[in-house]
């Protein structure tokens, strides 16, 4: 029993007093990630931060006090690029995209019947750049809640529908409040390449890179306008504001979707080109890139939903060596790129099970990853790649307390997550969601 | 001076250091435009062709290539192709021309292997003919195994697709015919894609004086901001300039005819129309404008406006002074294009080296890369196909494709793989097939997991 539950101290009393002044998980095995594991110690968390990590670190007074005997701390895992949080974004594209053939438009259904077919880059098709993630968030969103159990506490979410979707944020999958939740905001903009069929602009793979490419060249001349227009207004025509290039001028980054090789070089390039900070996701064939990954700097996110042959696939139709190649080799793009050293994390992907989501990194652990990289990738990479690794993705002193509790390995065949603590408030995995049975081998209660 | 040819000869070193000079002997060398060698050989050397002779030197340790009985002839070149793109048409507009090609190169696409297959080394990726003024296109050479960047023909002209006719006006048309309710998109007539074209031009000049404009205020040191960047007019001031060549997609002389009249009112050339069906009843006018003309054999009467060809069109064109060329618009009639030209010399009489013209060196005159590529010359790119019979005969195979210089395929090497490349896929397959069993094993002991 309490190998199982931990003891907690002065439950009782707690409850009658204020909330606790500070809680102590004592004797656990600590893996900060940002640096090697504490096989035996203590992680004391504070108004919601940590405020002490290390192998003798004296419990506070008053504190709650998590005995760790037999449990593991890690940092919480990071959804590197979701919609968690918002609700009705569309279903994301498919990260798995079909290797060796051109992918078929997808047109993209228009917001309103009513809108009328876009004619050129000038009606901003498909755009809704000034959208910010952090004002659409819905803490009500019942996929929060099973992420968490999982272990993710947090995410980077972003509006998903058109070429430009709208601004990330970072968020905390926990709160009452949609404002409680934000980490940081805007994180960056959401790029597709959706098209808008043959009868509206852009209609093709091409239009929408030519269009993705006026827009940044319109954003500079806006900005320039602008500028000229605010220095000395008089005498000078008004330059006309535009919420799309807006909502370019404000972000800090762009994510670009690249699954196989030539989408991967050819993304490269267009960044390059366009003089962004980008980060590439999707990336299944990235095993094949990964020397050109590393050379371009980009960081990249690996979508987990591995490829997959279609459940209702004709039998008799024959695929290609380079469909079965990616189908078998591209939960090993993790560990191509771990070796390269290029900078990665992992997102869903529109996996609705987050076990699901756990379990696809074991595939890309049995693959060759070190569990220690697949770890990275779920928590301080991620953190990194947006920038927040100031604040987010490892367990260290002053860090928000984010830290999921664990019987055993995270990467176990079943993971037993025992605690989730978010901004330092402790929540346990939702019980239908928790392991029906104890697992085979665990041997535990 | 002395620098420069410090330089030159260093760079030549090293290329020499980097590969070693091949020999092909004892073909047949089918130069195109300094004639026929029998049992003759060329030097390659850094990717270029060194010597062409009976006899050449051959350098020590040089690859050699055995070729007795066989035939070799420069690269052919396709002047209108649309393979090795993941998309050809931006059919929302009537005028496109901000999209193109060089963006979404595909160099995995499997055509590509199977051009060489056929003895294609270079050809020209051409937007499709949805609108009056389609996309940008790029020459590239197949360099099949290279990513999209490297396949690109380097220092040749990009071009641009317009297209007139039926397939501009009637992909204004789909949209209402699908009953969408959406407007039909303009123009639906012939007179329409004359309009449109015009409307173009008269915005790019606009356009471009707002540029000169801004320079010219920039040179007298006064304040000035730049004017907006615009991507669809940016290639047709090009194409004012001379920098960007037309590729126009036509089939009727009427239509043909009012092409070279709006552009000599713009001031700029075409440089190449497409399909041309018609081009025989008024090769003089194309003569005289100097476009060159890319065609058909015997390729017809799949449109209305398909229907007056013949297959003296080439021919014809040839001898009134056009530079002609005959293409694929296919991926598949692309693998035989030697056999397309064979057929011009039953249908108008045409020699044997004009007939192989018409997909080397005028191809290549009309791509401005003829000082590159297009005949066995040395100097020139070392872009040679040994055929194992003579290339307009029928029965001609290809044996083996050089791409500067280097192999780009092999009959024998390839036949050799065959086993290999199933064997390897056969193994994935295996384990695939054996997979589900593994997690339906793993998954039983809980039940909770589905077979995947």
């Amino acid at each position: 029993m309490t190998r199982l539950t931990a003891c907690i101290l002065c439950l009782a009393a707690c409850r009658v007093a204020a909330e606790p002044s500070a809680i102590a998980i004592r004797g656990a095995r600590i893996v900060p990630v940002s640096g090697p594991p504490i096989a035996s110690g203590t992680v004391v968390i504070r108004d919601g931060l940590i405020q002490a990590v290390g192998e003798s670190v004296a419990v506070p007074p008053g504190a709650w006090v998590i005995e760790g005997k037999d449990l593991t701390v890690y940092p919480g895992l990071i959804d590197a690029l979701s919609t968690l949080g918002i609700p009705d974004a569309a279903p994301p594209p498919s990260g798995g995209g079909r290797p060796g053939a051109a992918p078929a438009p997808v047109p993209t259904p228009p917001a309103t019947p009513a809108t009328p077919p876009a004619r050129g880059p000038e009606d901003r098709p498909s755009t809704t750049s000034w959208l910010n993630a952090a004002d659409l968030i819905k803490p009500t969103d019942n996929r929060i809640e099973r992420f968490r159990s999982a272990g993710f506490t947090s995410a980077v979410t972003f509006p998903n529908k058109g070429i430009f979707a709208g601004q990330g944020a970072v968020i905390n999958l926990a709160g009452e409040k949609a404002g409680q939740m934000v980490v940081a905001a805007p994180v960056g903009q959401y790029v597709t390449l959706t098209t808008g069929g043959f009868s509206s602009f852009p209609g093709s793979l091409m239009g929408v890179i030519a269009y993705i490419r006026q827009v940044y060249l319109d954003a500079g001349h806006y900005q320039a306008e602008r500028a000229a227009y605010q220095a000395n207004p008089r005498g000078k025509a008004r330059p006309e504001y535009d919420r799309a290039l807006e909502g370019i001028l404000g972000s800090q980054r762009m994510l670009l979707p690249a699954t196989r090789q030539v989408e991967i070089s050819r993304m490269i390039r267009f960044s390059r080109e366009l003089k962004q900070h980008a980060i590439l996701y999707g990336a299944h064939e990235g095993y094949r890139s990964a020397g050109e990954l590393k050379t371009s700097g980009l960081p990249v996110l690996v979508s987990l939903k591995w490829p997959e042959k279609k459940k209702d696939a004709d039998p008799e139709e024959i695929e290609s060596y380079r469909t079965l190649e990616v189908r078998d080799r591209a939960p090993s793009t993790p560990a191509e790129l771990a070796k390269s050293q290029v900078k990665f994390a992992f997102y869903s992907d529109g996996i609705e099970n987050p076990r699901d989501v756990i379990a696809n990194v074991k595939k890309a652990i049995d693959a060759g990853l070190s569990a220690e990289d697949a770890l990275r990738a779920l928590t301080l990479s991620a953190a990194e790649i947006y920038g927040v690794a100031d604040r987010l993705g490892s367990i260290e002193k002053g860090k928000i307390a984010n830290l999921i509790v664990t019987v055993g390995d995270l990467f176990q065949e079943k993971p037993q997550v025992q605690f989730i603590f978010i901004d330092g408030v402790k929540f346990e995995p939702v019980p239908e969601l928790a392991p029906a049975s104890p697992p085979a081998t665990g041997g535990v209660q | 001076m002395i620098l420069k040819m410090l330089f030159s000869n260093a760079v030549a070193l090293a290329c020499a250091l980097a590969a070693a000079p091949t020999v092909i002997q004892n073909a047949t060398v089918l130069t195109v435009t300094k004639g026929t060698v029998k049992n003759g050989s060329i030097l390659i050397r850094d990717g270029k062709i060194a010597e062409v002779g009976e006899k050449v030197v051959i350098p020590a340790g040089a690859k050699v290539i055995e070729a007795g009985g066989q035939f070799v002839m420069p690269g052919i070149i396709d002047c209108h192709s649309h393979i090795a793109a993941e998309s050809i048409n931006e059919g929302s507009v009537s005028v496109s021309s901000m999209v193109g090609i060089e963006d979404v190169l595909n160099s995995e696409d499997i055509s590509i292997y199977r051009a060489l297959a056929g003895g294609v080394t270079t050809a020209n990726i051409l937007h499709g003919s949805a609108n009056a003024i389609g996309g940008k296109c790029t020459v590239i050479k197949m360099r099949w195994g290279k990513n999209a960047q490297e396949l690109i023909f380097e220092g040749s002209t990009p071009g641009i697709k317009f297209a007139l006719g039926e397939n501009p006006k009637r992909s204004g048309a789909v949209a209402n015919m699908l009953g969408t309710g959406r407007t039909a998109r303009y123009p639906a007539t012939r007179m329409g894609v004359e309009d449109v074209i015009r409307e173009a031009f008269l915005e790019a000049k606009q356009y471009q004086a707002s540029w000169r404009e801004y320079r010219e205020k920039m040179a007298r040191g006064e304040d000035a901001l730049p004017p907006r960047r615009d991507l669809k007019l940016d290639p047709l001031v090009e194409v004012l300039v001379g920098k960007r060549f037309v590729h126009a997609h036509c089939y009727r002389a009427d239509e043909i005819l009012m092409l070279l009249r709006v552009a000599d009112e713009f001031g700029f050339k075409i440089r190449t129309l497409q399909h041309v069906l018609e081009g025989y009843k008024v090769a003089k006018e194309i003569a005289a404008h100097g476009a060159g003309a890319s065609t058909f054999s015997d390729w017809w009467a799949y449109k209305m406006e398909a229907y007056d060809a013949i297959p003296f069109n080439a021919a014809i064109m040839v001898r009134k002074g056009v530079v002609v060329s005959l293409n694929s618009d296919d991926a598949e009639l692309m693998r035989r294009l030697n056999t397309e030209a064979a057929k011009t010399m039953k249908y108008g009489g045409l020699t044997e080296d004009e007939a192989l013209a018409l997909i080397t060196i005028n191809p290549a005159k009309q791509l401005a890369i003829d000082s590159r590529v297009g005949s066995i010359e040395p100097g020139k790119d070392a872009d040679l196909v040994v055929f194992d019979k003579h290339p307009l005969s029928n029965y001609a195979k290809v044996q083996k494709v050089l791409i500067d210089g280097d192999t780009y395929f092999d009959r024998d090497t390839d036949a050799g793989e065959h086993a290999q490349k199933d064997a390897r896929k056969k193994a994935l397959l295996d384990k695939e097939k054996a997979k589900p069993k593994e997690d339906q094993k793993k998954a039983a002991p809980s039940g909770a997991r589905r077979p995947s």
